[in-house]
């Protein structure tokens, strides 16, 4: 029987992780509660029979939908989960909000809340479901990426990586950034959540006549016109839009090299 | 029954050549003429060009970096996407420059094939011999010629076969045999989606229906059984050890063969969760249990008891050395092989050749540099299973570290115990 193309897309993706988990005594996960994280979240669970051996991080700006802090704690306990929540409380508590600055505020919020987050636990590695189809720059992404101790992405000096042997040592300081789904697309994800039946946020599923493709926080993402309320309408609508998938993300918008920059300084 | 082309895998094709060449400029051509671009993506390139003061630049679709923008190069390798009615592709676009050969090693060694670009203008050139040499290095069976800019020689057929008949002499000297060769301009347009009007006398396919006849990789099923084994969990109180199988199949209550070790145990069942499995076969990432649960860590490999993996500590293969800092006799290193990571010292660089030119620059040489490639044998610091890259891929492919990078990349012509 032949590997179908999501078959071979997961068995790769479970490969990583399992590569990742080998490598890293001090291994997380990062979890926005979308649909990709939360594919990869599904992928961790079979990549580990159900017992994710590893915690969960969210990264909480305190500015996401309501239902995604619904979803995360419903699936937390249901799944067994052991969840760590990440929050700049000192730029929260000094007024950071997208108001002020949106590179500001994605700053703090999301990339230096991490920052803490890593320094207080000791990660050295992280699980990301990014993906290389959704911004160009993360087309360039490797599988193990590092990044040094001021969170910077040397992007113009990769290590090189063939034949599924991934980086697997690392300077002092470093922490790698580890991106399993790398090679799955957008419709890949939704064709995936469909044939394993993966709980996902109603966020994505129209409701008059828009929804969410990419979901950040509540304020700086704007809706797509849609009548896709469920997930066969959603393939069925990817199958023959032309429009980016980002293209309701405030980050993209500000300059053409904004996404290089934030990456750069460790945005994820 | 064929599955619809969606659920079909992706064919995988990294596009290859020297510098400013065509390479990016093709991708863009291809995801324009496939109408793969969406709008608010045009948009972007057109303002990204104005701002630099070039024409819109198709190469920009791929070449996203800022500097790779300024200075009109591609500096690191990236993946797209395109479809057709009949299948999805994966474009792995490559750097040409040689001091990014390391990026261009990493596009391609994820290929199923490649489109191998020359400017007919200006003919075959360093990084053209050298982007040759690596795909037939990595085993890429499947190699499509273009040769580009066709508008800068006025569409001459006479210049088309020139170039065909030396880059043919040269293929033939590294072991590859082109599928075809196309007389294109990525620019215009001209047979890489649509027949070109300018070349009437070319009545061959277009580029697009070139990659339609590509295959994919075969898994190799029909190989004996190779299962590296990446780790070892123990789940609900029960070892489960973990991998990918590599080639062949395992079903529950087989006997295997663990090597190097030599151990033997037999299956009591295939795991994957949240499903009931009785066998896996090539690609599948699963568990396995075994009967009596001997202790086998990571980098054994399990195999049929009667075709097992060669086991040996002394290795004859061919190393492309891909690092800034040279080798230099007497350094030690480490070996990955599929799960598997030993020391290893190099005993002797028997012939040094310059992966272009292909010209010997040195027997018993004493140091390797970046884009030579060395003949060499290897001493592992234990034995190691290891087989010859054309009988078993998995098993005949390596990675040498040092420090904490990856240095070079290998093919094992043989193993010795």
């Amino acid at each position: 029987m032949a590997l179908t193309k999501l078959d071979e897309l997961e068995s790769k993706s479970i490969f990583i992780i399992r590569e990742a988990y080998h490598q890293f005594p001090k291994l997380g996960m990062l979890w926005s509660i979308g649909k990709d994280s939360t594919t990869l979240l599904w992928l961790c669970r079979k990549a580990f029979f159900g017992h994710i051996p590893f915690p969960i991080i969210h990264i909480d700006t305190t500015y996401k939908f309501a239902d995604i802090y619904r979803f995360r704690d419903e699936y937390a306990k249901k799944w067994g989960l052991r969840l760590i929540v990440g929050r700049n409380e000192a730029a929260i508590a000094q007024g950071m909000s997208p108001k002020v600055s949106k590179l500001g505020c994605c700053g703090a919020l999301k990339t230096e809340a991490l920052k803490q987050l890593i320094e207080r636990e000791g990660f050295d590695a992280l699980l990301l479901g990014i993906r290389r189809d959704e911004h160009g720059i993360r087309a360039k992404e490797r599988y193990f990426s590092p990044r040094d101790k001021n969170f910077q992405w040397d992007y113009q000096n990769q290590p090189a990586e063939l034949w599924d042997q991934y980086k697997n040592s690392y300077a002092e300081g470093t922490h790698a950034r580890v991106h399993p789904m790398l090679h799955w697309t957008e419709l890949d994800i939704w064709r995936y959540i469909r044939r394993e039946n993966i709980p996902i946020t109603s966020l994505y599923f129209a409701r008059n006549g828009k929804r969410l493709r990419s979901i950040g926080c509540e304020c700086c993402c704007q809706p797509v016109p849609s009548n896709a309320s469920t997930v066969d309408e959603i393939i069925q609508e990817l199958s023959t839009t032309t429009e980016a998938e980002r293209a309701g993300r405030a980050q993209d918008k500000e300059s053409v090299y904004t996404m290089q920059k934030l990456r750069a300084m460790g945005y994820m | 029954m064929e599955a619809p082309a969606s659920e079909r895998p992706q064919l995988k094709f990294v596009i290859v050549g020297h510098v400013d060449h065509g390479k990016s400029t093709l991708v863009g051509r291809l995801l324009y003429d496939t109408e793969s671009l969406p709008p608010s993506k045009l948009e972007e390139i057109r303002k990204a060009s104005e701002e630099l003061g070039y024409e819109v630049e198709l190469s920009y679709v791929i070449d996203h970096l800022e500097e790779e923008r300024s200075r009109r190069i591609t500096i690191d390798t990236a993946q797209t996407w395109f479809k057709t009615p009949e299948r999805e592709y994966v474009i792995i676009d490559a750097p040409g420059h040689r001091e990014f050969i390391r990026n261009m090693v990493t596009g391609a060694s994820q290929a199923d094939a490649a489109v191998f670009i020359v400017d007919a203008q200006e003919g075959i050139r360093e990084q053209t011999r050298r982007h040759a040499y690596v795909l037939g290095m990595l085993g890429i069976q499947q190699v499509l010629v273009l040769m580009n800019k066709m508008d800068l020689v006025n569409w001459q057929k006479a210049r088309f076969d020139e170039l065909n008949e030396e880059l043919s002499g040269f293929f033939a000297s590294i072991g590859i045999r082109a599928l075809g060769s196309i007389p294109v301009s990525a620019k215009l347009g001209d047979n890489v989606a649509r027949p070109s009007k300018n070349m009437p006398w070319y009545t061959g396919p277009t580029l697009l229906d070139s990659l339609a006849r590509l295959q994919l990789t075969a898994r190799p099923d029909n190989l004996p059984l190779r299962f590296p084994v990446q780790d070892r969990y123990t789940i609900d109180g029960r070892a489960i050890i973990v991998g990918r199988i590599e080639a062949g199949k395992v079903r529950a209550g087989q006997e295997v063969v663990f090597v190097p070790s030599g151990q033997k145990a037999r299956v009591a069942t295939v795991e994957m969760f949240l499903r009931d499995r009785t066998e896996a076969e090539a690609g599948e990432s699963i568990g396995l249990t075994l009967e009596g649960d001997p202790a086998i860590e990571r980098g054994q490999v399990a195999c049929p008891v009667d075709a097992p993996a060669t086991v040996g500590s002394r290795l004859s293969a061919s190393i492309f050395w891909l690092s800034d800092t040279p080798f230099r006799s007497g350094e030690t290193l480490r070996l990955r092989c599929a799960t598997q990571q030993v020391g290893c010292s190099i005993e002797r660089i028997e012939r040094l050749t310059d992966s272009s030119t292909l010209e010997l620059i040195a027997e018993n040489a004493q140091s390797i540099s970046a884009t030579q490639v060395g003949h060499v044998i290897l001493r592992t610091d234990r034995p190691i299973a290891a087989e010859p890259f054309a009988a078993m891929p998995s098993l005949g492919r390596f990675v040498l570290m040092r420090g904490h990078d990856v240095e070079a990349g290998g093919i094992v012509q043989r193993i010795e115990s």
